[in-house]
C-alpha cells in the first residue's frame, strides 16, 4: 500500500502548463487544503485508524448543533466537508492543518469526486451505443436498439443498458500525476481531468494502482 | 476567485511576444533539440490563424516549402520559441486565412498593410 494520506480540495478548473522540455501538459488546478484535522479514528474506539479532515468554510448559523459541537471539540470553526482518510505516518494532531505539502510533484494520485450530472441521458451518451443514420429516409436516429431475442427467452435479461440518469455520482480518476505544487496558494496541479464541475469538492489520495506497481498514465 | 487564480497561473507562464495578427509574415525562432544538442531554427511564413487566449493561445504559420504547403501551430507562450520576428504586416479582411490553402502562386499573395488599421 502507498503511504496512506489524503487531502480535500476544490476543483478550480483546467489550464495548461509548460514542463522543463517545453511541452504543454493539460492540468486541473485544485485548491487543496489547508484541511483541518477534526477527529482521529483509533483502533480502541473505532476499530481502525484514520484521520477525519474538514475543508471549506461553513457559517456557524448554517451548522447544526451536534455538528457545531463536533467542530468545537476539535477547536476549529465549522467546515463544509468532512472526510476520513487512512493515514500511514503519525497522525497529525487534532486541530492542526494538513496542507498540500504532504504531496510532492511527480507522485501519482487518485482523485475522487462527484461527476457532472447529465440528467436523463439516452443510450448513446450513457452507454456509447451507436446511432442510426440521420438521413436517407432513416427514422431510426438515436433510439435504443434491440433489447433481446423474442420468444426465447421471452424476457429481458438483467443489466440491459437503457436510458436513464447519467453522472452526478461518485467517480474516481486513478493514477493522475501531480504536475506541480504551489504551497503559497495551496494549489495542486494534477495532470488530466478530474470529476465534477468547477467549484466541486474532491478528495485526493495516493494512487492505489501505482502503489501496486500498476501502469500509470499521464 | 477561482477564475482569478487560473488567470494568474497562466500569466506567470506568459512570455513577452510581439503584436501580430493573421496576414502578417513572421519568423519564429524555434529551439530544437537533436542528439542532446540544442539549436535555434527559424521558421518563416504567413500567420493564418490565432486561437485561444491567455497561456493557451496558439497561432498557425503557413509557408510553402519546396512546393509543399507546410503549416505549423505553435503555442504562443511556448518556452521552445526563443523569439518571434514580425517581418511583414499584411492586410486581410478575415481572422482565419484558411482559404489560402486552396490558392497558390500569385493568388496566394497578401497585400501589405500601410498605416496601422
Amino acid at each position: 500500500m502507498a503511504a496512506d494520506k489524503g487531502l480535500l480540495a476544490r476543483k478550480l478548473g483546467m489550464t495548461r502548463v509548460f514542463d522543463e522540455q517545453g511541452r504543454q501538459i493539460p492540468v486541473t488546478v485544485l485548491e487543496a487544503g489547508p484541511c483541518v484535522v477534526v477527529q482521529h479514528r483509533t483502533p480502541e474506539r473505532d476499530g481502525y485508524t484514520a484521520v477525519q479532515l474538514g475543508f471549506g468554510p461553513r457559517k456557524l448559523s448554517r451548522t447544526t448543533r451536534p455538528l457545531a459541537g463536533h467542530f468545537r471539540k476539535a477547536g476549529t470553526t465549522p467546515r463544509r466537508l468532512l472526510r476520513e482518510f487512512a493515514w500511514a505516518d503519525a497522525l497529525p494532531e487534532v486541530g492542526s492543518d494538513v496542507t498540500v505539502e504532504i504531496f510532492r510533484a511527480g507522485e501519482r494520485v487518485d482523485v475522487v469526486g462527484v461527476s457532472k450530472g447529465r440528467g436523463f441521458a439516452g443510450v448513446i451518451k450513457r452507454h456509447h451505443a451507436r446511432r442510426g443514420p440521420m438521413t436517407h429516409g432513416s427514422k431510426y436516429h438515436r433510439r435504443v436498439g434491440s433489447l433481446n431475442a423474442g420468444t426465447t427467452p421471452a424476457r429481458v435479461f438483467k443489466g440491459r443498458q437503457m436510458p436513464g440518469r447519467l453522472g452526478g455520482r461518485r467517480a474516481t480518476v486513478a493514477g493522475l500525476r501531480v504536475v506541480r505544487i504551489d504551497t503559497d496558494r495551496h494549489l495542486l496541479l494534477v495532470g488530466g481531468g478530474v470529476p465534477g464541475v468547477r467549484g466541486a469538492y474532491v478528495a485526493v489520495r495516493p494512487s492505489k494502482k501505482a502503489a501496486r506497481g500498476g501502469a500509470a498514465k499521464a | 476567485m477561482a477564475v482569478d487564480i487560473l488567470a494568474a497561473l497562466g500569466r506567470e507562464q506568459m512570455r513577452e511576444r510581439p503584436e501580430f495578427i493573421p496576414g502578417d509574415t513572421v519568423r519564429v525562432h524555434v529551439i530544437i533539440s537533436e542528439g542532446g544538442r540544442e539549436r535555434v531554427q527559424a521558421y518563416e511564413g504567413t500567420v493564418i490563424a490565432r486561437r485561444g487566449a491567455g497561456v493557451t493561445e496558439t497561432f498557425t504559420v503557413r509557408r510553402v516549402a519546396s512546393g509543399v504547403g507546410v503549416e505549423r501551430t505553435f503555442p504562443l507562450h511556448s518556452p521552445r520559441i526563443e523569439r518571434i520576428e514580425v517581418t511583414r504586416r499584411g492586410r486581410v479582411r478575415r481572422a482565419k486565412l484558411f482559404y489560402l490553402r486552396g490558392l497558390s502562386g500569385k493568388a496566394a499573395r497578401i497585400r501589405e498593410r500601410r498605416r496601422d488599421a
